[in-house]
């Protein structure tokens, strides 16, 4: 057993002097498995080599108090994957060409009967054409005999057996009959050099045509590889320099000019800007940021000029983070393309006693010279079956799929998430951040004393330590007029209903009716108007001091403007649209009527979500949940799929089987919609696929013989194999234009 | 002559059931930290790979073949993928929490492997 030598390399944040580079240096030597590390101070980065992970590495480094991350250039890994690519499907070309170039003359000689007699000078001239085959065969399609042997040795048999079988066969025959023509009688005197030379160039050809079309297949991926800035502009002891991607440090503050990309995830720390994020999240319209707010690689800056400090380099950028997501996804097998596995496991196998039954059948039963029919309809058996047409089907699609999900902002996480997307009967979509903005702002203050300030000042205050949406917008109302807010004490939220503290000495009440009713508070004066507020969709809340009624602060949360024509599309796929939220029933069904909701499940309390989801389920629905994936784990985990949205780049998002980088509900009418093309792509490709062999086998093994005389061409059979992976690859690609359906706006 | 061609026929087919089916326990490579696994010629080698239950292995794959068929390795029901470049290493680490035996293959499922947790 080997150990593997890796070199990894490490970006280095943190280190402030000199005096760090030892630290680092003998944390890294210390890991098990390193043989050697070497720490370059100027580049903040580490070279590390061993049998170790880099996981490891980046542990030992953060123990020693230090940042670290794996830099891997993943541009130059797929710029090396495509030279190698280039340079297999020019072997294969080349292959192709020599095949056919010595195999060709021969087909013309066989076809217009001017092959030369097996005796005499004839027979010197089969011998010599036999061994030139064989040295040909040797080179165009050693890998397929090679592959054979090893497989079978290995208990295993894949399309490289059936290539070899047959053509070996043919040449087998061919030479046998040349060394001894006596074995077979007069008129089954026909040699096959030529077929065996053509069908390995077919083979060959069809590869390349494969390979030149799968290249397409993760245009994708290229695009979003593509989107990382080769350099960065960082500023070191004061001076900005261009230095590459790969030597960006953890921390490092970099400046981005107008019109440029930003090169690592950071942080800005001086400066406005607006950033285009369309390529990453889909999102059209380009984003304000501002000192604080966090930038992405790959993203572009239109206008402004600002310096940020790098967060996260490498691997853990979001751009990085998709890229791996996506490949992830796009190597998910749904259950779909489990059947079309097994089927493959066992296909081969299965066609080799085909082969051997029709031979024996044409044996029995063949018209003379039995022994060329045998061994044409053998040899056409063996090579027309194509167990890759049936092992591409699904792998294919499912790569183009993911990837253009990708391109609209939609990470797919695994196939059976896919696949039953397809499947969906409704939608749950939760309100807050979902259908509305979920940046809700304080629009009204309704008095019983007509002192506003002290009504908000008492809310704001209450409110203060809080997280909740409702209560930053109650908070910063405060803030922008210039209220001072006391602290509260013994602050209790009671979830779904509202919060309770000690402002100032008396005993505060926020939250809805139900709360001040269960402390026998009295509203009835505020009713009405309550009612009109939630009418419209905004929520009331009522506040009590000491047990005497204050009046009202009232938040409305925005509805997303594309929310409408987005639940439109879902009702055109003929799902039920269904919204969730912990509002009172009045604010629900107020935001639920201006989109054109189906059903709403108001007053839910948030750990009461995923039942109300297995609810629907009980009542036969295949359930969707959108939700913002951090609240709404639970549900996203119970529903049939699981939609985390709006979450901008970020995108660790473990509940969700789907992400949408973008916060519009388009998202999911997308998610839907493509999954549905993926999965149609995928059944027509198994269909094909099937179809093929189970109409090419019999076809090849001569059962239209008896009723029409018909009996494949062997090398006939070659083309038809390979163009129907060709075929196979072909009809994924044209996913690649699909485009979602955009209701009218 | 006629009846061995038959018998020759029944005796074939009896062998590929044989050995493609119920002879496929071929020897295993026990493996108890890290293995090399030559991604080649239509074949993993080691193709069936013996790992005790809730030890982790490495398995370095080192693709040779610069088909596209190879290069990616799925072991699908442990929900475990990678993408193999041409003549590199690859280290797939694994810690296989339950014993039976579970399948790796390319893409398309002509390159086969097994992964044999004990």
């Amino acid at each position: 057993m080997s150990t593997q030598q890796n070199t990894i390399h490490l970006s280095i944040g943190g280190m402030s002097c000199a005096g760090c580079v030892a630290a680092v240096e003998q944390a890294l030597q210390q890991a098990p498995g390193v043989e050697h590390a070497s720490v370059n101070f100027a580049e903040h980065t580490a070279d590390v080599q061993g049998d170790v992970q880099a996981d490891t590495l980046v542990k030992a480094v953060e123990a020693a108090g230090y940042e670290a991350a794996e830099l891997q250039g993943t541009e130059e890994e797929a710029e090396e994957k495509e030279a190698a690519e280039l340079a297999h499907y020019r072997e294969l070309l080349k292959k192709t060409v020599v095949a056919a170039v010595v195999g060709t003359p021969l087909l013309l000689m066989s076809v217009s009967d001017n092959m030369p007699e097996l005796s005499g000078a004839g027979r010197w001239f089969w011998l010599v054409t036999g061994l030139i085959t064989l040295a040909v065969m040797r080179y165009t399609g050693g890998g397929f005999f090679t592959g054979a042997w090893k497989s079978f040795r290995n208990h295993n048999a894949n399309m490289d057996t059936l290539i070899a079988l047959g053509t070996g066969a043919a040449w087998l025959f061919s030479m046998l009959i040349t060394l001894v023509p006596a074995l077979v009688p007069e008129q089954a005197r026909h040699v096959y050099f030529d077929a065996a030379l053509i069908i390995i160039a077919l083979i060959n050809f069809g590869s390349a045509l494969e390979m030149r079309a799968r290249g397409k297949t993760s245009e994708a991926i290229k695009r979003l590889i593509g989107l990382q800035p080769k350099t960065a502009r960082v500023v070191r002891n004061g001076q900005e320099q261009d230095v590459p991607i790969e030597q960006v440090g953890l921390d490092e503050t970099l400046r981005v000019r107008p019109g440029e990309k930003i090169a690592v995830d950071g942080e800005i720390i001086e400066g406005h800007s607006s950033i285009d994020e369309a390529m990453l999240t889909g999102e059209p319209l380009p984003v304000e940021k501002q000192v604080g707010d966090e930038v992405a690689a790959g993203t572009m800056n239109k206008s402004g000029t600002f310096l940020y400090r790098a967060t996260r380099i490498g691997k853990d950028t979001a751009l990085a983070r998709i890229i791996q997501m996506v490949r992830q996804a796009q190597n998910a097998k749904p259950a779909i393309g489990r059947l079309a596995d097994r089927i493959a496991g066992v296909f081969v196998p299965t066609v080799l006693i085909i082969a051997v039954i029709t031979f024996v059948i044409w044996f029995n039963f063949g018209p003379d010279p039995k022994i060329s029919y045998m061994l044409v309809a053998t040899m056409t058996v063996l090579i027309i079956a194509c167990p890759c047409a049936l092992g591409l089907a699904t792998p294919i699609s499912i790569m183009v799929g993911v990837g253009k999900a990708a391109e609209y902002g939609v990470l797919i996480r695994n196939g059976e998430a896919l696949q039953r997307a397809g499947q969906l009967t409704a939608v749950v979509l939760d309100k807050t951040g979902t259908v509305t903005e979920g940046r809700p702002a304080v629009t009204e203050l309704i008095t019983t004393d007509g002192d506003e300030a002290q009504l908000l000042q008492l809310a704001a205050s209450l409110e203060a330590g809080s997280e909740h949406p409702l209560a930053e917008a109650i908070v910063s109302a405060a803030r922008e007029r210039n209220l001072h807010l006391a602290s509260a004490q013994n602050f209790n939220a009671i979830t779904g209903h509202g919060v309770e503290g000690d402002v100032a000495g008396s005993r505060v009440l926020l939250g809805n009716k139900k709360l001040l009713h269960d402390h026998g508070i009295e509203i009835s004066a505020h009713e009405a108007r309550a009612r009109e507020l939630a009418d419209r969709g905004g929520t009331p809340m009522f506040v009590a001091a000491d047990g005497r009624y204050l009046g009202i602060v009232a938040v409305a949360d925005k509805i997303k403007e594309d929310s409408r024509a987005a639940i439109d599309r879902l009702h055109q796929n003929g799902l039920k649209v269904v919204m969730i939220t912990g509002d009172n029933r009045v604010t629900a069904e107020a935001v639920a009527s201006q989109v054109g909701i189906d059903e709403v499940m108001a007053e839910v309390l948030p750990q009461d979500k995923a039942d109300k989801v297995a609810e629907l389920q009980r009542r036969g629905e295949v359930v969707a949940m959108v939700g913002d994936g951090i609240n709404d784990a639970p549900a996203l985990a119970r529903a049939d799929v699981g939609f985390a949205i709006g979450s901008g780049t970020d995108v660790a998002i473990e509940s969700a089987d789907i992400t949408l980088m973008r916060g519009s509900l388009h998202g999911v009418a997308d998610a839907i919609s493509i999954s549905n093309a993926t999965v149609r792509n995928i059944k027509q490709n198994l269909l094909g696929a099937f179809v093929y062999n189970s109409l090419g086998i019999p076809i090849a093994a001569g059962i239209l013989f008896p009723f029409t005389g018909l009996l494949l061409n062997p090398m006939i059979a070659g083309a038809a194999m390979a163009m129907s992976s060709v075929t196979v690859v072909s009809n994924a690609n044209r996913l690649r234009w699909f485009k979602p359906e955009r209701a009218a706006a | 002559m006629s009846v061995m061609i038959n018998l020759l026929g029944l005796l074939l087919i009896g062998f590929i059931v044989w050995w493609f089916w119920l002879a496929r326990s071929g020897e295993a490579k026990t493996v108890t930290n890290t293995v090399d696994v030559i991604v080649a010629d239509g074949v993993y080698s080691p193709a069936a790979i013996e790992v005790k239950q809730g030890e982790t292995v490495k398995l370095n794959f080192i693709r040779r073949d610069a088909s596209p068929c190879a290069e990616k390795v799925i072991f699908a029901d442990l929900g475990v993928s990678a993408e193999l470049p041409i003549n590199q290493t690859r280290q797939v680490e694994i810690t296989p929490q339950q014993r039976g035996e579970f399948e790796f293959t390319c893409q398309m499922g002509m390159y086969r492997g097994k992964l044999i947790v004990k």
